[in-house]
């Protein structure tokens, strides 16, 4: 096997955008007819890479060889016509067309579509039975679930006859059932003679399904190795440069007094759709209660009705007394008063001004606060002062206050919104998708903060979409299905499998094909996700 | 209201139609591919302009024609760089052309022709004959379809019914070809068009230039068509009313053909008061009518034809990322 030649070698790539080093002399190789994984943090550089392997960057030196041939690619027409499919870790899908036009879009047999469609048709049919990418053919994009929407771009890259596969982050969307679905296509494909090359930053998915993995960190290869020869605690610390923790270390929950208790939540939107479907729960003081469920499933409505930027109707109580869900002390700023601080799930978009200083941030939300005010103006020296110390406090990096909030990463970003909220030592924490986008450094750190929170006697409400994270953080876990709970569990007394189950709004293991119950199930919840 | 009357209205409604079908023609592909165009009325004004101008000089209707279409052309041409190449903002964009159309119409006109700003009137070759189709006379003695095919359907100028052939043709283009696939796509999202290795960048300029095409056909047809010779704003807001029409035919074709001889038939009436008070026995305000198109413009646009979903990529110039 070792005279073939690779699939795909690059060889010395090297990438800049303005002052930051994306890739640094980057060198590859992939054997054809295997499965490989490239990890690393955001922003190692691994989308950096694969976007020049399509042609959608130029690299500024190194040379792509395909199957031993040196191959330009200045653009996706020349990577296609390589054999290169790339799915994209957003789906590049037009949603208001059919699967069979969204297959046939760019690849069309002619200048009438007719004859195109046909023949698209009868490949896609047999594609189907070869790899178990059924689609329906003549669905829209809009009305099918994100795991259909996946295969659609599968099916895309097959039926342009790809052999190199590309697949982006390709389980964030996905529960775990349609993941593993997912891992059995890719297993066929391999079978087949394809190679796939899987990028992600989850160590459970590369030790499940690839051949080979390398490592990147901070733009540079850091190392290529067996899978079955290395271990998720080796390739973390390759990843991250340093030992990290892959669980979080907790003693058990002491939960105290009630802290929260909601009561049949309703929630209706602006389309008029009920969004939660009478929801009720409760957090004591000292324990974190998770809330699992694929994204737009309501989770965000009610982070939002108990962080007040959205009413409904119900009831909840915070420490025994009511709370206005519709009234004029609805808003964020009498929540805030009340002890409910909330890290949205958008930090972008609802956390943080972007293009505003990182100091200025830090007060947003709690700029009334007489300590951050000096008569009618604000004192501003009193905001860098404590903006300066959160930093110091919260191991944000670079530690300069004076930068705007968007040339921070990810987790530094969501290290400053954590810092703000936490030290106002609120009685009850909305905390929603804390980790989405951070590297596993900051991920260690973030968790232990919500931790240390919990054990000071604070409740803490978590929103998430990683099941990882509920099952490693939450003393007890409720599970939201399409507006509505399906029913509360231990951590210690389930797993993944039926937490997924629950998620599509199932109770018991259903006779069919997991991942199609739960697709069909999905499907018709009306959810942002897709 | 006679059978006679009724007709001669609708046959205005078709001539009134027919410069408003085409913008709006015009601003469906250009839309359908992601480029919002309030530029319309500019286009039409420049094309009305440099059409009766030069069919006055060379006393040719056609040649007259290819330098109306030119001249759109290029202002689409321009319009196209600015929002697409350089990803500037497509309304403002629009409203430049808009301007400059005005402006430099009248301009050259009186430089041109020293006759305040209007081109001389056009006769004999300098204008469209109207078309007599076979059998309008012998039909005619036929009850009933016999004066509606000789009065309303023949007897117009050769554009009108290119307007009216562009509507299944659009139609097939949009939904049963290659290219029309690709730039309903690359309106909704060019990110997939990209890529599925299609040049976002071609498929945008594709669009902006069959929409100067058809909006130079709409500026002769004003200009060697319906009128015969240049105005001062002869366009009359005409880009605007096809650009509510496009959203009252929610970016389809065939709808585009109704709405705008709805809008055709509005702007017939206004033309009419007489018939309008003998049928309502009371006398309305000439100014009142005149403004009905632009009423039901408002209406539409307040939101009264239910929901008009816009191609999802308009307005938005596409920017490669990750």
């Amino acid at each position: 096997m070792n005279e073939q030649a690779p699939a795909i070698e690059l060889k010395g790539i090297s990438k800049a955008f303005g002052p930051v080093q994306a890739n640094k002399d980057i060198s590859i190789r992939v054997m054809p007819g295997t499965i490989h994984g490239i990890i690393g943090e955001n922003g190692a550089g691994k989308s950096t890479l694969m976007s020049i392997l399509y042609g959608f960057y130029k690299a500024d030196a190194g040379a792509v060889f395909i199957s031993g041939q040196k191959t330009a690619i200045p653009d996706s027409q020349a990577a296609i016509a390589a054999g290169i499919g790339m799915v994209f870790q957003h789906f590049k899908l037009v949603e208001n067309f059919t699967v069979l036009e969204n297959v046939v879009l760019g690849a069309e047999s002619g200048a009438r579509l007719g004859p195109s469609l046909a023949k698209a048709r009868k490949e896609l049919t047999q594609l189907a039975a070869d790899y178990e990418l059924n689609v329906d053919p003549d669905a829209l994009i809009e009305n099918i679930g994100v795991g259909m929407q996946q295969r659609v771009e599968i099916l895309k890259a097959l039926y342009r006859q790809a052999d190199i596969l590309i697949l982006d982050e390709p389980t964030g969307v996905l529960t775990p059932a349609e993941a593993d679905h997912l891992f059995r296509i890719l297993e066929g494909l391999k079978a087949q003679g394809k190679t796939i090359i899987l990028i992600t930053h989850k160590l459970r998915e590369i030790m499940e399904v690839t051949d080979t993995v390398s490592v990147m960190r901070r733009g540079e290869m850091t190392a290529t190795v067996k899978t079955s020869e290395t271990s998720p605690a080796e390739l973390a610390e390759l990843m991250v440069g340093r030992k990290v923790l892959l669980r979080v270390d907790k003693v058990p929950a002491q939960p105290k007094d009630m802290v929260l208790e909601v009561d049949n939540l309703e929630v209706i939107d602006d389309k008029g759709v009920k969004r939660l479907k009478g929801i009720s729960l409760n957090v004591r003081a000292g324990e974190i209660l998770g809330i699992a469920g694929v994204s737009g499933n309501g989770q965000s409505e009610l982070l939002e009705v108990l962080g007040g930027i959205q009413s409904a109707t119900g009831r909840v109580k915070l420490n025994g007394q009511d709370i206005d869900l519709t009234g004029k002390h609805s808003d964020g700023r009498s929540r805030r008063k009340r002890g409910i601080a909330h890290v949205p799930e958008d930090r972008q978009r609802e956390g943080l001004i972007m293009d505003f200083k990182a100091w200025e941030n830090v007060a947003f939300g709690y700029h009334h606060e007489e300590e951050y005010n000096a008569g009618l103006l604000m004192d501003q020296a009193a905001i860098k002062d404590d903006a300066a110390g959160k930093f110091t406090r919260f191991d944000v990096r670079p530690d300069n206050p004076m930068l705007e909030a968007k040339n921070f990463s990810g987790g530094n970003q969501q290290k400053i919104v954590l810092a703000r909220e936490i030290e106002r030592n609120p009685d009850l924490l909305l905390v929603g998708q804390p980790t989405r986008g951070v590297d596993i450094g900051a991920i260690e750190f973030i968790h232990q903060r919500i931790v240390e929170l919990r054990d000071a006697g604070k409740a803490i409400l978590l929103v998430s979409v990683e099941l990882e994270e509920i099952l490693s953080l939450s003393d007890r876990i409720a599970v939201i299905f399409d507006g509505q709970m399906m029913g509360e569990k231990l951590p210690n007394d389930t797993d993944e499998k039926e937490l997924g189950l629950m998620m599509a709004g199932m109770t018991k293991e259903p006779d069919g094909p997991v991942h199609e119950a739960v697709e069909a199930q999905l499907a018709h919840v009306d959810g942002e996700a897709k | 209201m006679d059978y006679l009357t009724l007709l001669q209205i609708l046959d205005s409604t078709l001539r009134l139609a027919t410069p408003l079908l085409l913008a709006c023609l015009a601003g469906l592909f250009s839309e359908r591919g992601g480029i919002f165009d309030i530029g319309l009325e500019g286009k039409m004004l420049a094309a009305a302009f440099f059409s009766a101008a030069t069919a006055a000089m060379t006393g040719s209707v056609w040649l007259g024609l290819l330098a109306g279409i030119a001249s759109s052309m290029a202002l689409s041409g321009l319009h196209g760089l600015a929002s697409i190449t350089f990803r500037g903002n497509q309304l403002i964009s629009g409203v430049a052309i808009n301007f400059l159309a005005s402006g430099l119409t009248v301009l050259i006109a009186q430089s041109w022709f020293q006759q305040g700003g209007r081109t001389p009137s056009l006769i004999g070759g300098g204008r469209f004959e109207e078309v007599t189709l076979p059998f309008a006379d012998a039909l005619r003695d036929v009850p009933v379809f016999g004066p509606f095919y000789a009065e309303v359907i023949s007897g117009h100028t050769i554009l009108v019914y290119v307007a009216l052939l562009c509507v299944p043709l659009s139609w097939y283009i949009l939904f049963r070809t290659r290219f029309g696939l690709r730039l309903r796509a690359v309106g909704e999202n060019p990110a997939a068009v990209d890529t599925a290795g299609v040049s976002v960048i071609g498929l945008r300029f594709a669009a902006v230039g069959i929409c100067g095409l058809l909006c130079g056909i709409a500026g002769a047809y004003l200009s060697t068509g319906l009128g015969a010779g240049f105005v001062k704003e002869m366009s009359a807001g005409r880009g605007f009313i096809a650009l509510a029409a496009l959203i009252f035919a929610k970016w389809r074709p065939w709808y585009a053909l109704y709405a705008t001889l709805l809008f055709g038939f509005l702007q017939a009436i206004a033309l009419r008061p007489d018939v309008l008070e003998s049928m309502l026995q009371f006398k309305i305000q000439v100014q009142l009518l005149d403004a009905l198109p632009y009423i039901l413009t408002v209406v539409i646009l307040a939101g009264f034809v239910g929901k008009a979903i816009p191609p999802r990529a308009g307005g938005e110039p596409y920017v490669k990322e990750r």
